[in-house]
């Protein structure tokens, strides 16, 4: 904290912060302004006498009617409920159990498989999705939701596997050993006693997950085609931007509606997931 | 019964030598201590009686059965750790149960055994609990309970006094005692602080280097030590060391260095008729060192460097020729920094060690 007279924290701490906090939240603000602002309003030339960029007296919600009514913007919602939660529950699973045995079994190589683990999450996306199209369609998985299903852990998977490494590696060994001479085997130690002490960190790497795949955009562009199928990303972009012409107001509607469920999950779950990445486990 | 029997044991981590050829009996309702500074194979041994790390070689038994491949919850064994282990999301009460619902015991019996031994440490009250809102004691507590609820042959304790404050620590080793006179359960206890080995132990098995240096009951250790590790391990202050030549004087033996020059009485004599010409150590306890009279043979002059007054007795550091002495004197006694003093050992009380080997002569 910034010691001394009221004006010094002014200037250095509260008037840069402010600055900071505008630079960050204005985007959210013109997100939230534009899709309750009527048509009349956004399309009216800069330098029309009423012209009044930051505020409206006249609050709509057309662009939410006409996102429900006239696209499948409610299908979008759903088709991106259901795959980021299928391939986030995948991955988790995944990713414990990977993570649990590359972090305390101590198997020849556990190391460097664990790094050739991280590598392949650094493989960027827009060249794996490449390779990854040729087998979706050899499976016949185009334009379902499975070819998404599947394909998100490939990127998930690798991070979970190395977040709950880190977050294993934190949990003492000896509440391990101690279960064990108490009568548990390596399975029920780590069922009863490594896993519910490593909640934290599980719940951390599902909202990351869960938040990766709900915002993933390249893959279900070029997996999915059919309007019914898409998730909200690759919907609104699609569908709300037709040729040259962007329908402002729903596609700002449709972002704002977006990113609610994401910010619900992460004000819900804030305080396990701070701990979660500051890996604090006390004794 | 929680008879360990060790035999030939081994334990190498690639190419380090960690554990040497242990061989050790420990009786049933025995409190064993095993003690060294850190890095001498102490805990290892622990771990490998509690099947947490394989044996390289030799056989470990429990009541005669060979338990070198049983699961650690096949050996019939608790143990407490240094940072305790509690299971965080577990509350005191959950904890203590936890090995006896691992092991399908009826809830009415889990009950009263926890109950048991919560009114033995005194922690009833905190039962319900999470580990998080109890003190390092009540911490130490809930993982004694942990163990004794199970009734095991054989309690391991690895360091668990270590991270309590000194107070606290001098404290929970008389509980310990008194709950192993209570329960009489065979336990075997690794500490690097000599004092707790000396105050617990009904037996004390002094380690260094993966070697057991001597196993024996703590006066025996302190009394005669085996070698001059053993020596200046057991004890606080720790004893003094001399670097003397053994020389040989119209018939009698003198031990010499650049500040001393010592007669040997006869007894002594007799045992180092072997080494005149050689070098041997000298050793001598602080408490052994008195203000010589007139008639003492064993006598040496000596300039006070530093006096540390404990209250019960004076610690004074002097400097004796071009070495370094502690003597342990009455706290009546007036001295000051740069006194000289001339101080006598008691013959009885003097240890010889061999130069080379370090082994006691």
């Amino acid at each position: 904290m910034i010691e001394g007279a009221i004006w010094r924290k002014w200037v250095f701490f509260y008037a840069p912060m402010a600055l900071f906090l505008i630079f960050l939240l204005f985007p959210f603000y013109w997100m939230v302004i534009t899709s309750v602002r009527p048509d009349g309003e956004l399309y009216r030339p800069w330098n029309a006498i009423n012209y009044n960029p930051f505020w409206t007296w006249k609050p709509t919600l057309d662009h939410v009617r006409y996102l429900f009514e006239e696209t499948l913007f409610a299908h979008w919602l759903w088709n991106t409920m259901f795959i980021a939660l299928v391939s986030t529950a995948i991955s988790l699973v995944c990713g414990v159990f990977a993570g649990y045995a590359l972090s305390r079994l101590n198997f020849p190589f556990a190391g460097s498989l664990g790094t050739g683990i991280f590598i392949t999450y650094l493989v960027p996306q827009t060249l794996l999705f490449i390779p990854l199209a040729e087998i979706i369609r050899n499976y016949r998985l185009g334009d379902t939701p499975w070819s998404l299903i599947l394909t998100y852990p490939t990127f998930l998977i690798p991070f979970c596997t190395w977040l709950m490494m880190g977050y294993f590696k934190a949990v003492p060994k000896e509440l391990e050993e101690c279960a064990r001479i108490d009568g548990a085997s390596r399975w029920q130690a780590m069922l009863y006693i490594v896993i519910p002490v490593a909640i934290p960190g599980i719940l951390s790497a599902g909202i990351f997950a869960f938040t990766l795949s709900w915002n993933e955009f390249i893959y279900a562009l070029v997996f999915l085609s059919s309007p019914e199928q898409k998730t909200v990303p690759v919907g609104v972009t699609s569908e709300l931007i037709r040729g040259d012409v962007f329908f402002w107001g729903p596609l700002m509607a449709g972002a704002l509606l977006g990113s609610i469920p994401v910010a619900i999950a992460y004000s819900f779950f804030v305080e396990h997931y701070v701990a979660g990445l500051t890996g604090s486990v006390k004794g | 019964m929680g008879q360990v029997v060790l035999k030939g044991i081994n334990k190498f981590y690639d190419s380090v030598h960690a554990v040497k050829d242990v061989n050790l009996q420990i009786r049933d309702k025995e409190f064993v201590v095993f003690v060294g500074p850190s890095g001498c194979g102490k805990t290892t041994t622990l771990r490998m009686i509690a099947g947490l790390e394989a044996i390289s070689s030799g056989d470990i038994s429990i009541d005669g059965n060979v338990v070198n491949d049983l699961a650690p919850m096949d050996r019939d064994i608790a143990m407490v750790f240094q940072n305790y282990a509690l299971y965080p999301h577990m509350s005191v009460y959950d904890n203590m149960a936890f090995g006896l619902k691992m092991r399908k015991f009826e809830k009415p019996e889990i009950e009263k055994r926890v109950r048991n031994a919560a009114d033995i440490l005194g922690i009833g009250e905190l039962l319900k609990r999470k580990p998080r809102q109890l003190s390092g004691g009540q911490r130490q507590r809930v993982a004694l309970g942990r163990a004794i609820v199970r009734h095991p042959r054989v309690f391991l304790f690895d360091e668990p006094l270590s991270n309590l404050d000194a107070k606290l620590r001098v404290q929970m080793r008389v509980e310990l005692k008194k709950l192993h006179l209570r329960l009489g359960t065979t336990a075997i206890y690794v500490t690097h602080d000599q004092v707790e080995a000396m105050t617990l132990g009904d037996r004390v098995v002094v380690m260094k280097d993966g070697v057991v240096q001597q196993v024996g009951e703590p006066l025996e250790l302190y009394n005669t030590p085996a070698n001059k590790f053993v020596a200046g391990f057991i004890g606080s202050p720790a004893m003094n060391f001399a670097n003397v030549k053994v020389t040989e004087a119209n018939g009698s033996l003198l031990a010499e260095n650049a500040g001393l020059r010592i007669k040997l009485p006869e007894e002594i004599a007799q045992r180092l008729r072997g080494h005149v010409g050689r070098d041997i150590t000298l050793g001598v306890r602080p408490e052994d060192l008195t203000v010589a009279g007139a008639g003492d043979d064993l006598s040496f002059d000596a300039t006070i460097e530093v006096v540390e007054q404990l209250g019960s007795e004076i610690l004074l550091d002097m400097k004796v020729g071009d070495g370094v002495m502690v003597a342990s004197v009455e706290p009546s006694m007036r001295v000051k920094v740069r006194d000289k003093l001339r101080l006598a050992m008691r013959p009885s009380r003097l240890h010889l060690f061999d130069a080379k080997t370090e082994a006691a002569i």
